[in-house]
């Protein structure tokens, strides 16, 4: 048994609502899981669950081989950080990561020491006799995440945490969490719906929609081999091109363009995906894209245009390259890396 | 130019309103200081007499009432009592009150809310009688207890502070409980801290409330000893000057609540924010 078992998790809301379906999932000691998905997929109700905050409908989590389903927040062991910190403001930052320690019954000078050493790890040392609404939003984080730190719990869990920061201190924060989570090696469970922060974090990610888990791999594995249209759709950034096609005999026929000797058995309607940056230029290439508008970003070049039937195609290119509008490009997919669904299931079928 | 005439226009309509709200508060003190055969022979006085310390220490001290048993001191004592009896049962019992109907999983709280909100509609007037017969059963006329507790379930402090908690995000809850807080803990350590600022705002409203009650006094004690002051301007016979000069000291006490107590509550309101 690995350290956190869930087993056909299910939440059911009292209004009816299914907001996890059946879930189950395997989590090792020490690993750093991301859940990623659109709002209202049910990963942060799925976290939830794991800190006790909300009940179980149906199913079982083992923590550390402990049957969890019953047991009070206060006793799992468990810390969180949340999306709006909910630091205690009538109390300074020492109190605010002392107050966990203190409610277990533990000595002052103990507590003194864990509260410096958790301070000092976070360089929050200078502000421990502040209140919260005396510091930054990225300070905040820090004590939020001092104050998960500190009571040395089985695992840390995230709730969108980096959500309400600005961009530059988002990325900056998001480095840190990681860094800070191989120092101390606990486990972590990290929900959030920002695609890039879910793949630069995670060992493994859990691609969840409507309260199921569609994907469950390493970042790399869920990019290069999505197995359905919404995984595929939901990791990558710019995201996947998607085009309406029809198999037969294993060729794909698809907005003026066939592609010959595909790799499955499968016919009928799909849905062809093909990534901005596995497309490369090249003379009598399948796809002509008519280029409607360049986005420079320097070190790319985002370049849409128009196909057949579908607006706003996107192809990927280095940022040296000058391309105009209105030009005529004509692409080719690189190394055959594209990806076909059923259309009406969604899942992949190559 | 405009500006001078507008607003010198407008502070001189402030100064009449102030004028109109001081000016009878200060006739009645100038006049107290005054002996009574100066009152009776030439009116009511705009400027300070020289009987201020015969006038008010014969009021403080003297024995009034049916039996003689009561002073004025003793009244304030009284009052006093009360007062700051019902400030804090009331207090107490509503930031408990509204703790249950926020926190805990009480089947229809908004319901049982609601019910506990439109006692307001039923003043103490309204149920003065069965109030009075319960307070009899009990034993309890003509004791502080009697005077304090039947008027001290405050809707309005409830309300007040159910709207407070409720402001009061989920996350610190949950994050209380997952640092280890229970139901009490959180209460203590969380909800009475947070809303201190309205704590001293519902002691000093509450206090002014208790002082102020006239007719449950009057009914619920027939000893002289449990008398109040508010009933005691009413009871009060004697010359002009001392009744003036009761009515100046009358005031003195919840003045004396709001003053003292503002200070912390603007300093809990600046520190929080």
């Amino acid at each position: 048994m690995s350290f956190l078992d869930l087993k056909n998790v299910t939440k059911i809301y009292p209004n009816g609502t299914k907001a996890v379906h059946e879930t189950s999932l395997s989590i090792d000691e020490g690993e750093f899981m991301v859940f990623v998905g659109p709002s209202g997929c049910g990963k942060s109700t799925l976290l939830r669950m794991v800190a006790g905050l909300e009940d179980i409908t149906e199913g079982d989590i083992n923590l550390d081989g402990k049957l969890m389903n019953e047991v009070d927040p206060s006793e799992r062991d468990v810390a969180m950080v949340f999306q709006n910190y909910a630091l205690y403001p009538h109390m300074n930052v020492y109190n605010n990561l002392a107050y966990g320690l203190k409610n277990r019954g533990i000595d002052k000078e103990t507590i003194e020491q864990k509260v410096n050493d958790a301070a000092k790890l976070l360089q929050i040392s200078d502000y421990l006799q502040r209140k919260p609404s005396m510091l930054s939003g990225g300070q905040r984080q820090r004590v939020a995440m001092g104050r998960a730190i500190v009571r040395n719990p089985k695992i840390f869990l995230f709730d969108e945490p980096l959500s309400n920061l600005d961009a530059k201190l988002r990325i900056q924060m998001r480095l840190e969490i990681k860094k800070l989570q191989q120092k101390v090696g606990v486990t972590s469970i990290f929900v959030t719906h920002d695609q890039v922060e879910a793949m630069t974090l995670a060992d493994r990610l859990a691609v969840i929609n409507n309260g199921i888990i569609e994907q469950l791999g390493t970042p790399i594995e869920i990019y290069d081999n999505p197995k359905s249209l919404f995984v595929a759709g939901f990791i990558g950034s710019p995201q996947m091109n998607f085009l309406d096609g029809n198999l037969k005999n294993k060729t794909l026929s698809a907005e003026g363009f066939e592609i010959k000797d595909v790799n499955t058995e499968h016919e009928g309607e799909v849905t062809l995906g093909i990534r901005p940056e596995h497309l490369v230029q090249s003379e009598n290439g399948l796809i002509n894209l008519k280029v409607d508008l360049v986005e420079q970003l320097g070190s790319d070049n985002l370049v849409y245009g128009q196909l057949k039937n579908i607006k706003d195609f996107c192809y990927r290119c280095p940022g040296n390259q000058t391309i105009e509008k209105d030009s005529n490009l004509s692409l080719n997919i690189e190394n055959n890396k594209y990806y076909i669904f059923d259309k009406s299931t969604g899942k992949r079928v190559n | 130019m405009t500006r001078f005439i507008t607003s010198s226009l407008s502070h001189f309509i402030l100064l009449i309103g102030i004028l109109i709200m001081v000016v009878p508060v200060w006739m009645i003190f100038a006049s107290s200081t005054h002996t009574s055969s100066m009152i009776n022979m030439n009116g009511l006085q705009i400027f300070l007499g020289d009987s201020f310390y015969e006038n008010y220490l014969r009021v403080l001290l003297y024995q009034g009432g049916f039996f003689k048993e009561i002073t004025a001191l003793k009244m304030f004592f009284n009052s006093f009592i009360m007062a700051t009896g019902v400030a804090i049962l009331s207090v107490v019992t509503s930031l408990m009150a509204a703790y249950a109907l926020v926190y805990y999983r009480i089947k229809h709280a908004t319901l049982l809310f609601w019910i506990i909100f439109i006692t307001i509609l039923v003043p103490l007037e309204l149920r003065i009688f069965p109030t009075y017969s319960v307070m009899a059963e009990l034993n309890l006329v003509n004791s502080y207890f009697g005077l304090i507790v039947p008027i001290s379930a405050s809707a309005i402090a409830t309300l007040f502070f159910r709207q407070f908690y409720k402001t009061i995000p989920d996350e610190l809850l949950e994050s209380a409980k997952l640092d280890g807080a229970n139901t009490w803990r959180f209460f203590v350590d969380f909800l009475i801290p947070l809303s201190k600022t309205m704590i001293v705002a519902m002691l000093i409203f509450m206090f002014v409330f208790g002082y102020n009650q006239y007719l449950w006094p009057l009914l619920v004690t027939t000893s002289e000893q449990y008398w109040t002051v508010v009933m005691g301007l009413k009871m009060m016979s004697g010359s002009i000057v001392h009744r003036f000069a009761f009515v100046m000291m009358s005031m003195v006490p919840p003045i004396l609540i709001i003053i003292v107590l503002q200070k912390h509550f603007i300093k809990g309101v600046f520190q929080d924010k």
